[in-house]
């Protein structure tokens, strides 16, 4: 009884939140909702042992989505009123309710049908998890057996880096991402971002780091790292470089990189994009991982910095 | 040994159950902004002191006993923070736009 109410009570408030995120008319109480929702499923993901799912939940899809949707609803707060005004027509809506509910009904059919136990890998990924050399099956999977996925996740990042880059105005092109934000700087906000971020950049790292073994990896600690970089950005001390500097883009790139050049090293090697020859698996997945996390670090922080707005000197 | 330490779970666990509790009351039901964060903060700090405290016994290994205590005060220093924040915008708010 008492477990049953552990468990029912995230999924109702996370049902609850959804329907009020939908509802609501304002921008920022969506966001707001949002940002609840994607804590309650942090929750819920922990309560099904899914803790790597739970950390990155809590790293991208609350954390860093939610800080996206926060400055796009802030930035939309002159627009809303203007926005209200043109409501779509009945048919429209109603158009959109039905195919919503569509979706949500295969989902809720799909889900229902499953065989129990649903079909799950879980076994054969453990059992071939020793060739790989690192303890944590999830791991296994995002490196070695779907490491094809990882790294087009890796680009798709850049690709949505060249989107809010693209943003920019045409005189700020290669200028400086974001304002300059001015904050006291005796100021409380001035002070949590000279403590704050020695601690976060080793959480950022240990979470990269025990990844091999135990929930963690290098999108969590990346967002981390770039937070705390954010952090320092918005209290003023210190300032995102030009968009053209070539070291940043480099780095930039310097992680996919490394990531497809270990896969041509397995089409020479084994005949394979992206095998691993042989007991080389640990350290080319080190090397991959090593490479990466700078790179997804300065992609996520610039994502979170925006467009272009200040001309470059 | 155990018993005891069982005890003192629950009661620490319980004590911070109660402080969370009062500090949604209170977010819910007092009047103003500053006051609402007062009692939010309070909540925060004291109830996750509370039940990180009654988590220990139960920790295998001082290293996790540790991440426990570390969290606790990263929560403190971020609360205490964001209060700050928070408090001073409304605040400027409240200057920009004064109660009628």
């Amino acid at each position: 009884m008492i477990v049953d109410a552990f468990y029912a009570a995230p999924a109702l408030l996370i049902l609850a939140l959804g329907v009020y995120t939908t509802f609501v008319r304002d921008t920022f109480p969506a966001t707001v909702g949002f940002l609840a929702y994607g804590l309650l499923l942090t929750v819920a993901w922990v309560q099904l042992h899914g803790v790597d799912v739970a950390l990155t939940e809590a790293a991208i899809g609350g954390g860093l989505t939610g800080l996206l949707l926060v400055r796009a609803s802030a930035k939309l707060r002159a627009t809303e009123a203007g926005a209200r005004a043109q409501r779509p027509s009945l048919a429209l809506r109603l158009a959109a309710a039905v195919l919503c509910g569509c979706v949500t009904l295969a989902l809720a059919i799909t889900v229902l049908t499953l065989p129990d136990p649903a079909p799950s890998l879980a076994v054969e990924a453990l059992a071939h998890i020793a060739p790989t050399g690192v303890g944590n099956p999830i791991t296994a999977v995002l490196m070695a057996y779907r490491a094809m996925d990882t790294l087009l996740e890796s680009i798709v990042l850049l690709l949505a880096l060249v989107g809010v880059w693209s943003l920019a105005p045409d005189r700020a092109w290669g200028g400086r991402p974001g304002p300059r934000y001015n904050a006291d700087p005796d100021g409380i906000l001035a002070f949590i971002a000279r403590v704050l971020p020695p601690i976060g950049i080793i959480v950022g790292v240990y979470i990269f780091w025990v990844g091999a073994d135990a929930p963690g990896g290098k999108f969590q600690g990346a967002t981390i790292v770039a937070a705390m970089w954010l952090l320092t950005l918005m209290a003023g001390l210190s300032d995102v470089p030009p968009i053209s500097r070539r070291w940043m883009r480099v780095l930039l790139v310097a992680g996919p990189a490394v990531f497809i050049a270990v896969g041509i090293v397995g089409v020479i090697t084994t005949g394979t994009f992206l095998a691993y020859p042989d007991g080389w698996a640990k350290p080319l997945i080190l090397v991959i991982e090593f490479a990466l996390m700078p790179s997804l670090a300065l992609t996520l922080g610039l994502v979170l910095a925006g467009a272009p707005e200040r001309p470059a000197p | 040994m155990s018993a005891v330490a069982d005890v003192f779970s629950y009661i620490a666990i319980g004590a911070g159950a109660f402080f969370f509790l009062a500090g949604t009351v209170g977010l819910l039901r007092f009047p103003d902004t500053l006051t609402r964060l007062h009692a939010l903060t309070k909540a925060d700090n004291l109830g996750l002191g509370l039940v990180v405290l009654g988590l220990l016994p139960h920790v295998d290994g001082v290293l996790n006993g540790m991440k426990l205590v570390v969290i606790w005060l990263l929560v403190l220093l971020s609360g205490a923070d964001a209060g700050q924040l928070i408090a001073r915008a409304a605040r400027r708010a409240l200057r920009r736009h004064p109660p009628a």
